[in-house]
Order: structure tokens, then sequence, then C-alpha cells
């Protein structure tokens, strides 16, 4: 990376105003963030797929390409390929934007990641804030969805996704301070750099609470009850089809992928590992495959649970557990 | 009086309150305003968890289902018309198609009618070649019940495994009869072929690895801690509901009334046979699932048991025409089929085909208790409650 004082000169030679050019490089690495993203989606398509069949004594896609690994691009190939089909009755605007705005909330989690030293598109002194809330604005995308589509299965999975979105929004925000209070910033690269013990570790009640609260908030099982197959057929998403659709399966990877990053930047010691440093982009992308073969081993083990036990959970267990890890972290920390 | 009950009898005053209840008035329009109505929900007939065609119109407040209207004939065949038309033999195919999860025992149903009615003898190695198939075919069923248990609370990983092994019952019947769906093995007097070599070998084998898989996924599915607490104490009936409302088989058992046919009505060897009728206590959703793991467990006993006593002999009584004509008269027959009491209602005129015959599916009998069992419930229990009461809309509609 170019340090500020050269990119100052850089920008001085050229005659570019130095917002000019520090907006056109936040944009090349958006866009590459956002090619690596593409292939994160194909590569968790397949482990999941590949996951999946494991678990239930099945092969699972073995034709495309190499050991089916180019059924993805078959996929996307035939949803480019289908008819959009366009509700009568749903609202326009609405229908068409929520795809875009699910997609877009989980993309932009990613940009705040530190996935090694100084590797990092945009260090924000707010990160951690940022990437709890950016996010959570994919709910409106959801509920948009299930309002603008006209249709009663995906008004209900809609109405669901929000009130459980944001029941977990809150246990799974306060179960980070714990963390914010050891590394003494919400800088993500600075938490990264505080974790000569891994935050796990000093923080294993944190850790359940963010991990369970993140695995609601992602909609997997067992709190994957905006799209239960079984009662609301597809939920949010029933009237999607097409390239529409495609958007929400992606943004639903993406979030995956943003969220096991997040856990690996708060709790599992980010980029540290053995080896020299630039084996640091490595180790971090270990771990954060490690926690998505954790919540795919968790979605294709476990029955779901039901509306009112979700929210019980959420309200009764979780939040009071991560109001206890702050008492109990400021106790320690008052003591030491 | 005590002082809670004054406070409950005596009217609100709102005297020396310094409230003005005329000028409240736009409180409470929007108290109106917010009032929400219940939402008529359209179920099926194209819906994942429909398990066929059912269609019923939800009227759901909030996840809370208030009242439900089946809608059912989506799958009308017209079968028992169809009956009346073809020579007694001929039907035999047509009970396959009825309760096509479980097509053996239909078979069993409607040959034992007819044998009743024309008084027909089954050599002894034929009654046990029914026995057997009858219960693998019972076993079959029953792991498809609890791989839909699975799928609709959310595990679809035990599902592959319940295949697995109904794909190896599956193949034991292709062995005795070529088909792997809608068999048409029993004939009037007997079987239509008899076992092959080897096959009550195979199945012995099966049995042991049946009894492997079960152990391991009542540990994954029925012994998981989100699956009971899913289903523990949800939409309960208790046994005099039970009884009034018509439940029969496992649904009927799961509410702790120890009626099964094969012993409170014996028929073919049953009363030879050792084995236990399984209950369970309140009826509610995860009895319904988990007496069907028990049922599976009885049948394996029944099947080694059978597979000691089997004889040898011809399978199939001997000189019985493919066309032929029982004597004037009727007869009822019912066999406990896997879900409940199948019955079948024969009024012969003396020529070669039947002049009436009566299906009695017990999947019918199951499925009207389902609005007052379900009825208060959440969305997600109603469909667990119907999904528990096994129905199969191929014996629903007929």
């Amino acid at each position: 990376m170019l340090s500020s004082a050269q990119l100052q000169e850089f920008a001085n030679n050229y005659g570019i105003p130095l917002w000019g050019l520090d907006a056109s490089i936040a944009l090349v690495l958006a866009v590459a963030v956002f090619c690596l993203c593409g292939l994160g989606v194909v590569v968790l398509v397949y482990m999941e797929r590949k996951i999946a069949a494991d678990f239930q004594i099945r092969y699972g896609p073995l034709h495309v390409g190499w050991h089916g690994s180019l059924q993805l691009v078959a996929d996307i190939l035939k949803l480019i390929t289908k008819e959009d089909v366009f509700p009568k009755k749903a609202d326009p605007w609405i229908f068409r934007l929520a795809p875009a705005i699910v997609f877009l909330a989980a993309f932009v989690g990613l940009l705040v990641m530190p996935i090694g030293p100084g590797l990092v598109v945009q260090d924000l002194n707010v990160g951690l804030i940022y990437v709890l809330a950016i996010p959570s604005i994919g709910i409106a995308g959801l509920i948009m969805a299930g309002f603008g589509s006209y249709n009663k299965y995906a008004m209900m999975g809609s109405l669901r996704a929000a009130a459980q979105m944001v029941s977990y929004e809150i246990p799974r925000a306060l179960s980070v301070i714990g963390v914010v209070m050891i590394a003494g910033s919400a800088k993500l690269s600075a938490i990264v750099g505080a974790q000569g013990i891994w935050h796990i570790i000093l923080q294993p009640l944190g850790f359940m609470v963010f991990l369970v609260s993140t695995l609601a908030e992602l909609n997997r099982t067992p709190f994957d009850l905006p799209d239960t197959e079984a009662e609301l057929v597809a939920g949010f998403s029933m009237e999607y089809s097409g390239m529409r659709f495609a958007f929400f399966f992606f943004g639903e990877y993406i979030a995956l992928m943003a969220a096991s990053a997040l856990t690996v930047v708060l709790f599992l010691g980010g980029w540290h590992g053995p080896g020299p440093e630039f084996l640091a982009p490595v180790w971090f992308l270990i771990k954060t495959f490690g926690v998505i073969f954790l919540a795919m081993w968790i979605r294709w083990t476990l029955p779901r649970f039901r509306i009112d036990q979700v929210m019980d959970l959420g309200w009764k267990v979780l939040l009071p557990l991560a109001l206890l890890n702050i008492l109990i972290t400021g106790i320690v920390m008052l003591i030491i | 009086m005590s002082k809670l009950e004054e406070i409950k009898t005596s009217e609100v005053s709102l005297d020396g309150l310094g409230v003005d209840i005329s000028s409240n008035g736009d409180a409470g329009e929007s108290r109106t305003d917010i009032r929400s109505e219940e939402l008529a929900i359209n179920f099926g007939p194209q819906h994942p968890s429909a398990h066929g065609v059912f269609r019923a119109i939800f009227h759901v407040d909030g996840e809370v289902v208030t009242k439900i209207e089946p809608k059912i004939g989506y799958l009308h065949r017209c079968f028992e018309k169809i009956a009346e038309n073809r020579t007694y033999t001929q039907f035999i195919p047509y009970t396959d198609r009825m309760d096509y999860v479980s097509s053996m025992l239909n078979n069993w149903a409607y040959v034992l009618t007819v044998e009743k009615l024309a008084g027909i003898e089954v050599p002894e190695r034929a009654e046990y070649i029914r026995v057997i198939v009858g219960e693998l075919q019972r076993i079959a069923s029953h792991l498809v019940f609890l791989t839909t248990a699975g799928v609709e609370t959310g595990a679809v990983t035990p599902y592959m495994y319940y295949f697995d092994e109904r794909e190896q019952i599956l193949n034991l019947f292709e062995g005795v009869c070529g088909a792997r769906l809608t068999y048409n093995y029993m004939r009037i007097g007997g079987v239509s072929a008899d076992l092959p070599d080897g096959w009550l070998e195979d199945t012995k084998v099966f049995l042991k690895r049946l009894a492997k898989t079960m152990d391991e996924t009542d540990k994954l599915l029925l012994g998981n801690y989100i699956f009971k607490k899913r289903m523990i104490g949800m939409v309960p009936f208790t046994a005099e509901d039970a009884l009034k409302w018509g439940l029969t088989g496992p649904s009927l058992r799961a509410a702790g009334v120890p009626y099964d046919i094969r012993k409170a009505d014996p028929y073919s060897v049953y009363p030879r046979i050792d084995f236990d009728v399984c209950t369970r206590f309140n009826c509610d959703n995860y009895d319904r699932a988990s007496i069907r793991s028990d049922e599976i467990r009885q049948s394996m006993r029944i099947i080694e048991q059978a597979i000691e006593q089997i004889p040898d002999g011809p399978v199939k009584a001997e000189g019985i025409p493919k066309v032929f004509k029982p004597a004037a008269g009727e007869a009822y027959g019912h066999v406990e089929a896997s879900r409940g009491d199948l019955g079948f209602y024969i009024v012969s005129d003396g020529t070669t085909k039947p002049y009436r015959v009566k299906i009695q599916g017990p999947s019918f009998g199951n499925l009207q208790a389902l609005p007052a069992m379900a009825e208060g419930s959440y969305f997600g229990d109603v469909i667990l409650a119907f999904g528990t009461l096994d129905t199969v809309f191929g014996e629903v509609d007929r």
C-alpha cells in the first residue's frame, strides 16, 4: 500500500484532487472485493452442496466439471436465461429494489474486514459499529421483498425475518462490547492487533452469544424461520425467480462469509497465526472457512426452532447472558 | 366479597380522576385503526408439506391458526365405482394406488375380504409370506413418515438415512414381485409367487442393519433437543377425543388406547406371533412421531418370528380361477394398515363382479380430526400435526 505522503505527491504531480484519487482507489478496491465475493460465493455454494451431500450419505454435484465444480456456473446460466416473472399486483419499485438491498447490505460488511496487517479496503475508526449496523439494512430488503410481492406467505416470511433479526441484533451487539472493552478500540484492525491471546479464551460467553445470534441473523438452521419450506414454502423470496432470486441467494452466502470473517476478527485472532507475515491472509481464510464449515455443519444436522422459541431464546436467554458478559468483563477488568 | 372480586365486578369509575372521556375520541378511533384482521391463507394443494394434494384454508392471527377448513377431493379417482366394473381379481392393482406408501397392506385388506366373502382357505406359507411382506411394508411406510416429520421440522439429514433403509425394503420387494411401489403381489387365496431363494436370509441381514440405523437415527432425530422441544406437548389430543373423532392406528395408540386390529380382531397368523401393541401418552406431536419408531421395532420382532416359523408348502390356494363367482352375500374385512384400520366392505350379487365395494381408509378418519386437534396452535405446529397424522391422499380421496 502507498503511504499518504506518496499519494499526496502523486496527486500533485498529475493535478488530480486528493479526494478524487481516494475515491477512485476505494472504488477499485471495492470492485476487487466484489469480484472476490463472487469467487467466494462459488466456492461456498460448492462447499455447502458437497458438505450436505457428505452428511447425507450421497455424492452431491458430480457431472458438471471436475466433481461437479462447475455446477454453480451452470445454475447461474440457467438463472440468467430464466423468464423474469413479475407478479401482477406486486409493487414494481419495492419488488425490484429488495434483492439489490439485501445483496448490497451483505456485501458492504466485507469492505472493512482486515484480512491481513494493512490489507483492508477502508479501516474505519468505528469499523465494528459499521459492521454491525450496515448489514442490518438487509432487514429492510427482506421486509420490502415480502411486502412488495403481494403474497401472504411472503408477507409472513418477511414479518418473521424482521421480528427475528431485530431481536437478535441486540444480543449480538451487546455480546461484542466485552471485546471492545478488552481491545480498547472499535477499529477492527486494532481489535485483531490486541489479540495476543484470542478473545475466544477471554470471552467464551461473549463468543457463544455472538455465534448463536449470528446464526439467527443469517437465517440459517436452526433459525431459518423466515424461509421454512414446510410452512411458508419459500418465505420472503417466494415470488422471485431468475436473477432476482439469485441475488437473495448470493446475498445469503455473502452475509455468511462476512459474518464468519467478523467472528474470526473479533474472537479467533484475525490474521494471527504461526509462520511469516505474508501467510496472514491465508490464516484468516482458513479460520473463516472453519467458521463457515461450523455453520454448515449445524445447518445440516439440527432441526429448527418454532417462532416463539426463537423469540424466547433471543430475549430471555441471550440478552441476559450478553449483559452478564459485560458485567463480568467489567468486574474482571476493574480487579486486574 | 373479596377485594379482588370487588375490583373485578365493580364498574370502573373515572370520577375525580380528571379524565374527560368525551375528549378522548381520537385515541379510541386509532385503536380500531390498528386492530388487525385474520388472514386467510390458502394451503395447498401444491405445497411442500401438503403430503400429496391436501388443500385447506388456514385462518391465521399472526402466527396462530384460528380456523382450519380442509378441502379434499383433489385425488379422487372413483375406485369404489371402478370396482363394480372389474372382476374380483382385476381390482387388486387398483388397491395398490390407494395408499401408495403401503401398497402391500392395501392388497392384503382387499384379498382378505374377498377370501372371507368366498370362503377361501389360504395356505399357511402364504399367510406367513403375507405377514413378512406386510410388516416390511409397515416399516417402509413408517420410515417415510419419520422422514417427513424430520423434513417438516427442518432436519433434512435424517431423510437420507431413513430413505436408504427404505430402499433396501424396496429391493426386497422387487425380489418378490418385480415392482418397487405398486406391487400387486397378493392374490385371492395366496400370493402371486413364492419367495426367491435366499430371500429370507437377505431379510435377516437387512433387519440387523435396520436395527443399527434405527438406534442411530433415534439419537439424531427423535432424541434431538430441538426436535423434542419443538414437538413435546404440542397439539395434544385426549384419548376420548381421539376415539370420538375416529382416529385409528398409531395416532390413536399415541393417545394411550391399545387398539390394534392385529390383537383386537386377529387375522392371518398374528395370534401365533408374540408382539406388543405400542402405546404412548398424550397424542402430542412427539408421541405421534416416536410411536412410529417403536412400531418399527415391533414389526422387526414380528418378521424375525415369522421367518423362524414359516413352513414349506404351496403359496396359493388350489382351484381358484381368475374369474370366479362368489355366492351372493356380503363381507367386511379389515387389517391394521400402517396408518390404521383399513377396511373393505364387499357386497356380492353372485356375478363375476362385486355389486358394491366400500373402502374405509384410515387416513380419511385421521384427517377429519385435524381441525379439532390443531385450531389455536402455531402455524408451524399445525403443519407438524398434519404431518404426524400421516395421511396419504391416495387413500383419503380414493
